[in-house]
């Protein structure tokens, strides 16, 4: 008998096990091949076998040598659950499992004295949604004909830029009584509400960027739909900045600027503006800490894009070397609004927090009207790779931040002077319509996603810890990773398709949603459309209880 | 669904016309109430058109307050006129104990004082004595303002005209331009201010309909102007829109229509004033309003409007003669008015127009 040692790791500690039936398999080697993570393995196990071979029982024993499949015992190649292997076994030999009594988040940090770090999904809370609660409860009635989602036309576009208060409007009568422009006013572009979320060139694979920028390349010019992609804080390719294609990207400039160099140095050879600038001060999922792009994903095209070398790339939070608000303001100022000539607006983008009612009130009574747009990410967004104990913990839900925020304008009358944008778990369910909705309801003007484009790309994660594996670099889906290998698992005109025809259900949907409360244009800050069956969401979101 | 009327005349007309308006139109409304703005006094009030008339419906207390208040301020009667009412058994009216309708001198101090500061005063002077006659329901004040009497009431439309004397015409209440309505509100609480047609600063609105979009406006209105109070119904938004766009930022009426009924972001594209519009639409998109309207209006000048929302859901006819124009929610209301008329020159906005008319009953049809 072998000695037992305690300390060995085995599938018992990991978060999956690997179901395997060795009668069923062929050997073929399809999932050991399949597995990105390397969590299994062909093995040779002895095997004894008892048999007869006259006509009368005769059992005679043998042992040999069987090759099988196995689970790898290891912290750094464990299972994450993706279920490629399933997908690929011709016999149903083989599968994930979860399992309950894993004491993984344990063992890792007493093994490698550094914390886990976990791309994709919160796993904390993951069932129960705020948006779930509420209900579009206003439907028409007689006196209130509902429009008709098919027939009726309806103007579903959000600003991004600031919105002048009427009274600042630089207007004078002329002669012919009509109103005439006399001044300057910021930039505002009307585009669909529904934003393609920062997700950088490093976190994506090339293969998948490119589907999603071939897909918003599409909604614009063959669906009629404005939809914008942001380019992320990993910087942009510089065939795209010199491009047509770049009035669809929003150009976003975070405190790692990455690959800001390369975007100054193409401004003098772009054909076109970009569609809006966004200036990222804090993070969704990880206010505290940071974006994280880990080595393993830093290829050479993204050291080249970005100017680093093949190192671990910490996005921070805050903007290194401002002091404040008002001098990140400033900085916008100089850097952005200027830069453009004052053309492209120049938005921002907050973590959800205790604090980021305080900075929009700041930004709305800023007397020089540069903040064209305010970006909250909740506590469920978030790109793909962070420490674990900041994706689970840190970070406020969007709802009700969003909410205050709005209230906050409401207060103050200013109300649309600073487009809202939300996100943060949006979409979570599949029905992204009906979360946009609501968030437009409740004062947004409009939401951004990325996860759940992810998940129309293909992406096997889910909020049950399955996968979540997007910092690694060897997603097994494509999406998120600089492996050749893996990366051409992902078709990128497929990837396209399916953003597009999500897109154009969703569409729908949000029509099927503003026809009954008798809407043609979005339903920014209807919040008496909305009830809630729970009185403290409805008390805290200030709209009908219904019970 | 209720209905809205309105006449405009070369002449004098006495309410029991804007009665007959509505009465014909009986079944379109539920016998919740009647509410009439006369703009453009004759009879009594001809030779007063430049002092401020209050229209007060108050109890005994009520009356007291507002007129120790008034003299507070400065302001002299120098006309009352109480009608004489009715108050046979068996009409169904939720009357109140006094309608008063008292014209006003100035205070000495103001009396050289510009335009401008009169109205503002004449506006405060209106919020007080609403302030002060909130308490015990003791009084609703519904315009103080010259050469413009507003009567609310609850109840019967028939029997609200028995109780005022008003089926009987004279010459001694008239108006040129009277806007009606025969229906409570029905959407939010019934209490007597939430009667169209709505009054605020020389401005009249009235409308057959529902404003979706009304927690919006009110949460934008709100802040705008200290007038803007109440949201008695939903439709008191048009009425502060339209007071908002014409006085307050000052611009012409034809951009009311743009603000609360916008064109598609696609139509504003072809227009040449596209960075116009697009300016008016991103920055008053609290002011859109959404859902089935209609809309009436009386400007300080007496010139009335129409217009409908953006896809002209409720319904208004234009019938006239040479001397009267009539807007109507149905047709037969004209007809009880101007049988004699052209039916043929009658004119149904579309939903892309207000259709105004001056004082010389000149029709405009502006294109939005």
């Amino acid at each position: 008998m072998e000695t037992m040692k305690i300390h060995d790791i085995t599938p018992n500690d990991l978060p999956w096990k690997i179901r395997y039936d060795a009668s069923r398999c062929t050997l073929c080697g399809s999932c050991v091949a399949a597995c990105s993570f390397r969590a299994i393995a062909p093995k040779v196990e002895r095997r004894r076998m008892v048999f007869s071979e006259g006509d009368f029982p005769e059992p005679k024993t043998r042992f040999s040598a069987i090759p099988v499949i196995r689970q790898v015992h290891s912290i750094k190649n464990y299972c994450r659950g993706c279920g490629i292997c399933e997908k690929v076994c011709p016999n149903d030999a083989i599968g994930p499992l979860r399992n309950v009594d894993n004491r993984h988040s344990i063992v890792t940090r007493c093994l490698a004295g550094d914390s886990v770090k976990r791309g994709g999904r919160k796993n904390l809370e993951s069932t129960s949604r705020t948006l779930d609660r509420l209900r579009v409860g206003r439907i028409s009635q007689m006196t209130d004909p509902s429009l008709d989602a098919q027939r009726h036309t309806f103007d579903l576009l959000a600003p991004f830029g600031r919105i002048l208060p009427p009274g600042k409007l630089p207007f004078a009568v002329g002669a012919d009584g009509k109103l005439q422009t006399t001044g300057q006013s910021p930039p505002v572009r009307w585009i669909y509400p529904v934003i393609i979320g920062d997700m950088s060139i490093g976190a994506l694979s090339w293969r998948m960027w490119e589907g999603v920028a071939m897909a918003t390349a599409y909604l614009n010019e063959e669906c009629g739909l404005p939809v914008r992609m942001c380019s992320g804080e990993g910087g942009v390719p510089v065939r795209l900045l010199k491009s047509k294609y770049l009035k669809y990207m929003i150009l976003q400039i975070a405190s790692g600027h990455f690959g800001w160099n390369r975007i100054l140095k193409a401004m003098p050879h772009m054909t076109e503006d970009p569609a809006g600038v966004l200036i990222k001060i804090g993070q969704g999922a990880k206010p505290g800490d940071g974006g994280l792009l880990m080595a393993q994903k830093v290829a050479e095209h993204i050291q080249a894009i970005r100017g680093v070398p093949k190192a671990d790339l910490l996005s921070p939070p805050n903007h290194q070397g401002l002091y404040s608000i008002e001098e990140s303001v400033q900085k916008m100022f100089l850097s952005m609004n200027a830069a453009f000539k004052f053309r492209v607006p120049v938005a921002i983008k907050v973590a959800a927090s205790a604090t980021s009612v305080s900075v929009f009130n700041n930004l709305v009574r800023d007397p020089y009207n540069i903040v064209g747009g305010f970006f909250l990410d909740g506590i469920d967004g978030g790109t793909g790779a962070a420490h674990e104990v900041s994706l689970d913990h840190t970070g406020h839900p969007i709802v009700s931040k969003l909410r205050d925020c709005y209230l906050a304008a409401v207060t103050q009358g200013r109300q649309g002077q600073i487009p809202l944008w939300a996100a943060g778990g949006l979409g979570k369910t599949g029905d992204l319509a009906a979360d946009a909705f609501k968030m437009m309801c409740l004062g947004a003007n409009g939401v951004f996603t990325g996860k759940l484009i992810l998940q129309m790309a293909g992406c096997v994660g889910n909020d049950m810890g399955r996968c979540n594996a997007c910092n690694t670099g060897l997603c097994p889906a494509g999406i998120t990773t600089q492996e050749p290998a893996l990366a051409h698992r992902l078709d990128p005109e497929k990837v396209a398709q399916n953003i597009v025809n999500y897109y154009l259900a969703m569409d729908q949907e949000l029509k099927k949603l503003m026809a009954p409360i008798g809407n043609s244009s979005l339903p920014v800050g209807r919040s008496d459309a909305l009830v809630s069956t729970d009185r403290a969401v409805a008390e805290r979101l200030q709209i009908q209880y219904v019970c | 669904m209720c209905r809205i009327g309105a006449i405009k005349s070369l002449n004098y007309v006495h309410p029991s016309q804007a009665l007959l308006l509505m009465q014909s139109q009986q079944k379109g409304h539920d016998n919740s109430g009647f509410a009439m703005v006369m703009h453009d006094l004759g009879g009594i009030f001809e030779g007063y058109k430049h002092l401020p008339t209050l229209s007060l419906a108050c109890t005994d207390e009520g009356l007291k307050v507002a007129e120790d208040m008034l003299h507070a301020a400065g302001f002299q009667r120098v006309l009352q006129w109480v009608p004489e009412v009715n108050d046979k058994p068996g009409l169904d009216i939720n009357a109140m104990p006094n309608y008063v309708f008292e014209t006003f001198d100035y205070p000495k101090h103001i009396k050289k004082s510009s335009q401008k500061e009169k109205e503002e005063l004449l506006l405060d002077m209106r919020l007080n004595l609403r302030a002060a006659l909130e308490d015990d329901e003791m009084g609703f004040v519904y315009s103080f303002w010259p050469d413009v009497v507003t009567l609310k009431e609850i109840g019967d439309p028939r029997d609200i005209g028995t109780y005022f004397n008003l089926w009987e015409a004279d010459s001694k209440f008239t108006a040129r331009v009277i806007t009606a309505q025969c229906r409570q509100n029905t959407n939010y609480d019934i209490v007597r201010y939430a009667a169209h047609p709505f009054f605020l600063q020389g401005f009249t609105a009235l409308a057959n309909g529902e404003n979706t979009f009304y927690q919006k406006n009110k949460e934008f209105q709100r802040k705008l102007h200290r007038g803007y109070i109440g949201f008695e119904s939903d439709s008191q938004c048009f009425l502060y829109t339209l007071h908002y766009v014409h006085r307050q930022l000052g611009w012409p009426l034809s951009y009311y229509k743009h603000v609360i009924t916008p064109l598609p972001f696609e139509e504003i594209g072809h227009r040449d004033d596209a960075q116009e519009l697009q300016a008016i639409r991103q920055s008053l998109s609290h002011l859109e309003i959404n859902g089935p309207n209609t809309i009436i209006g009386v400007l300080p000048d007496n010139t009335l409007f129409t217009c409908c929302d953006a896809k002209k859901l409720r319904p208004i006819v234009v019938g006239r003669s040479s001397d009267t124009v009539v807007f109507s929610s149905e047709v037969c209301g004209i007809n009880e008015i101007l049988p004699d008329r052209d039916w043929e020159t009658d004119i149904y906005p579309n939903e892309r127009e207000i259709v105004v008319i001056d004082n010389n009953l000149e029709v405009q049809r502006w294109k939005q």
